[in-house]
């Protein structure tokens, strides 16, 4: 009897991810939600740049390997392409989606464009090697903000699913995380959601999962996930921000 | 015979754009290009398509890359700033051998520039339309018939190569009004077994990419790349010649400096002057041979352009620099008159013939 296997939504590629990474089970319960919901010979993924760029080995349905930033402008071209067969999703980083995209993920929202984004929020440049990202914390240090962030000088970090719940446009946005069983259980059923939104047509969904980089935040991997709880969590408060559908109901 | 309709250039783009099967397109406004965003506007939702205003020319870029990920036949079009946008769009799909529908409606730059015709975007687009090593099929219409057929065309070698055609137009190609047939030819569309469109758990899934971070990989890919460049070199140039038989003098002209240098021409010759235009409707690949045989037999070429002579510079490699090539121009909107190019083609019969 099998009781553990991999989602055929994997394929068997070694990943490249650091020990510790999160990336790794995000990876996952993307693959097993498709599992799930039957749809792997209709979706379409949509990498970007940034540590997850190489997602396209990874995953088993078709894959598009986006220029930086721009994978939900990418993914509105292959939705609208067909889009009663086209389940779509785009897996973007911090850098990707709140820095150099942040247009087009404000955008693709506002449109209600009826994509999946699951946003990695790592608080920091992982494939370049650490630097200091659009979410990175006040007084945080990386190779770019080697004195720790300093918000008169650099800013504050951008809250993704606090902005945008504020415009009318996106169906449904919340900020999940993956350091301890509980949460992952938790995450899984958001990016589920974020999924059969899709299906059903409800428009644009966004998991923004709270991450770990233990190698660029110089912590061991176990270190790194109490951080999140320590310091990520608190900026970044866990919940759903916008629930179009559920608010309707309850109204 | 087919009816004609009066129809604006850019007008006839569009129409010509979805009689090729194009269904969808996506764009953000710019002067002088914005009546091919408008039509489509009007035209794509009566018949199932889809006309999207994106946020930028960059997510416009990228919403084309999807929709060519999946096959379909896609298109944006801008002018001169807005090509500058799409460049980094323009290098990916090089990149990842998708085929796309470019529209340039040239104004004058460079910087905001201004809104009147120009050529002064020959380099960006037949050299450096972006980042890497990488070529783009560049077709210059000289009519609003041009603007129709050509726009079929670039969609079928687009598909055929696997690469981005672009219609390099100017304000006034998409300002003026001309009869045009839609009755337009078109072949039956090509598959793309390579298209993201789900495996439907029928076939390994298929990836659309332009990393290859072995360098090995990537560069036989470009290798690969220019095999296919060089057989489009040998086998799609397209050009017009015009009174070259006896020609003495030959001008280069493509787009509107063409339309204005057969003017001049006609001129020069009730004067006597034997004077002849080379007109290269493909921009890239630049058609070498006209030149190389015209250089034998003429005095002088005189490259006509509404840039600081940009297309002069191919003139030159063509004709292996076997006679003098000169410039006659005007830029940053200004059109070369016709008196300018007959004065320009008397003081090179001055010169005497070969």
């Amino acid at each position: 009897m099998v009781v553990f296997d991999k989602p055929h939504a994997l394929t068997d590629a070694p990943m490249h991810y650091c020990p510790g990474c999160t990336h790794g089970i995000v990876h996952r319960l993307v693959a097993e939600v498709i599992d799930e919901l039957g749809i792997e010979g209709k979706t379409i993924g949509v990498a970007p740049v940034g540590c997850s760029v190489m997602a396209y080995n990874y995953f088993n349905c078709d894959m598009i390997e986006a220029a930086h930033g721009r994978a939900p402008a990418v993914a509105t071209g292959v939705k609208r392409a067909d889009p009663e067969n086209h389940i779509v999703f785009t897996y973007q980083g911090d850098g990707d989606l709140a820095s150099i995209g942040m247009a087009e993920t404000v955008h693709s929202a506002a449109r209600n464009e009826n994509i999946t984004v699951i946003f990695i929020n790592n608080a920091i440049y992982g494939m370049t090697g650490g630097q200091m990202a659009p979410t990175s914390l006040p007084g945080q240090v990386t190779q770019t903000s080697p004195y720790g962030r300093d918000v008169t000088q650099c800013g504050y970090p951008v809250k993704v699913c606090e902005m945008l719940s504020k415009l009318d446009g996106p169906e449904y946005l919340e900020r999940v995380t993956v350091n301890n069983v509980k949460n992952i259980k938790n995450a899984k059923k958001a990016i589920k959601k974020a999924f059969q939104n899709q299906i059903d047509g409800k428009g644009f969904s966004l998991v923004e999962v709270v991450s770990s980089c233990p190698t660029n935040w110089g912590m061991t991997p176990k270190q790194a996930l109490q951080w999140i709880d320590e310091k990520m969590i608190p900026y970044y408060p866990l919940g759903v921000y916008k629930d179009r559908s559920a608010d309707k109901e309850e109204a | 015979m087919a009816d004609k309709v009066l129809m604006k250039g850019n007008e006839a783009i569009a129409e010509a754009a979805i009689v090729a099967g194009c269904r969808h397109y996506f764009g953000y406004p710019i002067t002088p290009q914005t009546e091919i965003a408008a039509y489509m506007a009007k035209r794509m939702p009566k018949i199932g398509g889809t006309f999207l205003q994106a946020e930028s020319e960059i997510a416009a870029i990228n919403m084309v890359y999807g929709v060519a990920s999946t096959g379909k036949r896609v298109m944006t079009s801008s002018s001169s700033p807005g090509i500058s946008l799409k460049g980094e769009g323009l290098s990916y799909l090089a990149g990842a051998d998708l085929p796309s529908l470019v529209v340039n409606v040239q104004r004058g730059g460079p910087g905001l520039g201004g809104i009147q015709p120009s050529q002064s975007d020959y380099f960006q687009a037949t050299k450096a339309g972006g980042h890497g090593d990488f070529r783009m099929i560049v077709l210059a219409p000289a009519s609003v018939q041009e603007m129709a057929d050509l726009t079929v065309k670039g969609f079928e070698l687009a598909d055929k190569y696997r690469m981005t055609s672009m219609i390099l137009a100017d304000g006034t190609m998409g300002q003026m009004m001309e009869p045009v047939s839609l009755d337009l030819a078109v072949n039956p569309p090509i598959e793309k077994p390579w298209a993201t469109t789900g495996t439907k758990m029928e076939r390994e899934h298929n990836i659309v990419n332009s990393l290859f971070l072995v360098p090995e990989e990537l560069e036989k890919s470009n290798f690969e790349r220019y095999d296919r460049y060089k057989y489009i070199e040998e086998n799609e140039c397209m050009w017009e010649e015009y009174l070259m038989d006896d020609a003495e003098i030959c001008i280069a002209a493509f787009g509107i400096a063409a339309r204005v240098s057969k003017n001049a021409i006609n001129e020069a010759r009730k004067q006597g002057i034997k004077v002849g235009l080379i007109r290269p409707i493909t921009l890239w690949p630049f058609p070498n041979a006209p030149f190389k045989k015209a250089a034998d037999k003429v005095s002088q070429i005189i490259s006509v352009e509404l840039s600081m002579g940009q297309m002069i510079d191919d003139v030159r490699l063509a004709s292996e620099c076997k006679v003098p090539v000169t410039l006659s121009n005007r830029a940053g909107g200004m059109i070369p008159s016709p008196e300018q190019v007959l004065d320009a083609i008397k003081e090179a019969a001055k010169g005497g013939a070969k």
